[in-house]
């Protein structure tokens, strides 16, 4: 490729561009629908990741089903995925991306809850039944809450995960921020593709922010970890330990 | 799956045999693009880890700087450094390094920080260097933990070559994107199952490897 020197100069003049910042093709419209699609597909995983895990991590049961599923989605090319969807009946456009971004998110959400609930202390689950709560009671009122963190964290995970996947979109006809940075591949405007790839990533660094200071500020006070002190302490921990 | 669609089979032995040259090319392309990238990866990301190994005020910002890289989407990763770069192997291959090393610089710090220290206050009384320790006792002792990271940063790898087909350099990406926009699904399926395959015997043979170079962990589990 010759002469993408002003790449940097066109994406500046694209993103001033006020037409690209309006109307039903705009970036705060196309940001929206990103957006959309992404909490879809979490949903989605979240819907079927978090009972499966919970009640997995509860019975202390099935560790290597979760292992297992973790690893393999590793391996498995979201893009294969989303092509197959969009050859199937589910067709081109946005349904195929939150299919296969859902895919994608279920294995973080699935091995964090798992790892909460088993590593929930045996002396307070015990605690929970010798009081006189049923496993399920405990379940709610003691372990889920104590897992909480974990279970937190990984949906923090898939929900970043899934933002970096939807733009994937753009090669199946459907919608978000990835169209952008497609098309200006084909057109061969760079400027374009800068622009794009440049917006995804503020969108991508923006929703992790977001979620990591959501996540501190709903953990209950006494369960935070002290940045700098629990990051010490794990090292002063591995220091001694073993 | 579509018994009622014949024409369009999800797996066709008869496409395999008669694109097998084009298959295999996308094989060994894919191939020498993963090990290349995580080989490249390795080479950077050993120095840097024990750098931030040696320094532990360079870890938290070595790890955070990694975190965020590794938040940036593949796809845009490509896109920001199409421009620079241009269309095919190069930009590929430093989008997927950089993903690679970023895996690998992780997993060996924790190595080295999980290793026990009176292992090194040992070695130190014994007289060893800074370096001497790094060498013959910091990363032996680190080893498994850099043979997950391996493993981890190869698997990865693997899948995210396809996404390289958006600027024109996929592997088996280019098959798979070729196949859904000739609507062909074997040719989808086929890349698909062997992209899996890949990833499948690339860890196993790292796993094997790792086994055989730590035979002191093998001999510890079994007591």
């Amino acid at each position: 490729m010759t002469g993408n020197e002003n790449a940097v100069a066109d994406a500046l003049v694209w993103l001033n561009d006020p037409l690209n910042w309006t109307g039903p093709d705009g970036i705060p419209a196309r940001v929206a629908e990103h957006l959309t699609m992404s909490v879809l597909a979490v949903l989605l995983a979240a819907l079927i990741a978090l009972p499966l895990g919970v009640w997995l991590g509860h019975r202390g049961r099935g560790g290597s089903f979760v292992v297992v599923m973790a690893n393999t989605s590793r391996a498995l090319p979201t893009f294969a995925l989303l092509l197959i969807f969009a050859s199937t009946s589910i067709g081109f456009g946005n349904r195929p991306v939150v299919l296969a971004a859902a895919i994608f998110a279920i294995p973080p959400i699935l091995t964090n809850a798992f790892t909460g609930l088993r590593e929930v202390d045996r002396d307070i689950r015990e605690a929970a039944r010798g009081m006189g709560m049923s496993g399920r009671r405990s379940l709610a009122l003691v372990e889920i809450p104590l897992a909480l963190p974990l279970i937190g964290a990984g949906l923090r995970t898939a929900a970043v995960q899934v933002i970096a996947t939807v733009p994937l979109a753009g090669l199946v006809g459907g919608g978000g921020l990835g169209p952008i940075i497609i098309s200006g591949l084909a057109t061969r405007r760079f400027g374009e593709v800068l622009a794009g790839g440049f917006l995804v990533i503020v969108l991508c660094l923006a929703v992790e922010a977001l979620l990591a200071g959501g996540q501190r500020l709903l953990t209950p006070r006494p369960m935070r970890t002290p940045r700098r002190a629990g990051r010490r302490a794990t090292r002063a921990a591995g220091a001694t330990g073993s | 799956m579509t018994t009622s669609a014949p024409a369009n089979p999800w797996l066709s032995w008869d496409y395999v045999q008669t694109n097998w040259a084009d298959i295999s090319e996308a094989l060994v392309q894919h191939v020498t693009l993963t090990v290349e990238a995580v080989l490249i990866a390795f080479v950077i990301a050993l120095p840097l880890a024990a750098l931030a190994f040696g320094r532990p005020r360079l870890a938290g910002p070595v790890l955070g700087l990694a975190g965020i890289l590794y938040t940036i989407p593949s796809l845009a990763m490509f896109a920001i450094l199409s421009p620079f770069t241009g269309i095919g192997r190069t930009t590929v291959l430093i989008g997927l390094v950089a993903y690679a090393m970023l895996v690998l610089v992780r997993n060996i710090l924790v190595g080295l920080e999980g290793i026990d220290p009176e292992i090194r206050d040992a070695a130190r009384g014994l007289g060893y260097g800074r370096i001497r320790l790094l060498l013959t006792v910091e990363l032996p002792n680190a080893l498994p933990s850099i043979v997950v990271g391996l493993r981890l940063a190869t698997v990865t790898t693997v899948a995210l070559v396809t996404i390289g087909v958006i600027v024109g350099y996929g592997g088996l990406g280019q098959l798979m994107f070729r196949g859904f926009n000739s609507n062909y699904r074997a040719e989808i399926m086929t890349a698909t199952i062997l992209c899996l395959a890949i990833a499948f015997v690339a860890d196993l043979l790292l796993a094997a490897a790792g086994r055989l170079a730590t035979p002191w962990a093998r001999t510890r589990t079994q007591s």
